[in-house]
């Protein structure tokens, strides 16, 4: 499974969002440090879930942070990320 | 985790300036983007910070982490709190939020004037 896949999977699994894309961009970022030439380095996550209702900006970004533990430590170098709640999203 | 050593340096550093971002490379030469566009936002409100490079020390650079709960550079602190990274000060910057957290602890900003 790719590194976005599988980040996908864990983060439907845990969240159950109403909204989320993870999108690869590592082309942006070619001979960057941390970019590898087969690329899923760096990502942005946009996720919309009533879990982060009432959760603050910090701890919504640690909630997320802790799913994707495995991919931040290894293979990512950067995730951009953007967490909102339903109402947020209107 | 509080037997960690380089706590007491990290807890020395936030507590030591009212601005302290960790960061990759310096305030005036930044190694990454994402610590480049916090450095942007913070001089862009005219706020005087202190840069900590951990790129030159490993240990600070793990510590700072798991000092934070926080597992990606930059880190933004403001009175020895912890304000988030770079998406979060980013945002909070194109909503006027970080300006009112630097009123609201009473750090100056000055911005400049618009042409």
């Amino acid at each position: 499974m790719s590194v976005a896949a599988s980040m996908h999977a864990k983060l439907t699994d845990v969240f159950e969002p109403v909204h989320l894309a993870v999108v690869d961009e590592s082309r942006l970022h070619a001979g960057h440090v941390g970019a590898r030439p087969e690329g899923e380095t760096h990502f942005r996550v946009e996720i919309v879930a009533t879990a982060f209702d009432g959760i603050s900006r910090v701890e919504r970004q640690r909630m997320v942070y802790r799913v994707l533990k495995d991919e931040l430590g290894d293979r990512v170098h950067a995730l951009a990320l953007r967490t909102l709640s339903p109402s947020e999203n209107s | 985790m509080n037997d960690n050593p380089v706590f007491e340096r990290i807890q020395r550093e936030i507590d030591g300036q009212p601005v302290v971002l960790f960061m990759k490379g310096t305030p005036v030469f930044p190694q990454c983007g994402f610590s480049a566009a916090v450095v942007q936002a913070l001089t862009l409100l005219g706020v005087q910070f202190k840069g900590v490079d951990v790129l030159a020390d490993p240990q600070l650079r793990e510590g700072v982490k798991a000092f934070s709960d926080w597992p990606t550079i930059p880190q933004l602190y403001v009175k020895s709190e912890f304000v988030g990274g770079c998406d979060i000060v980013r945002e909070m910057y194109e909503n006027g939020e970080l300006r009112q957290v630097f009123a609201d602890k009473g750090i100056s900003t000055q911005e400049p004037a618009a042409a």
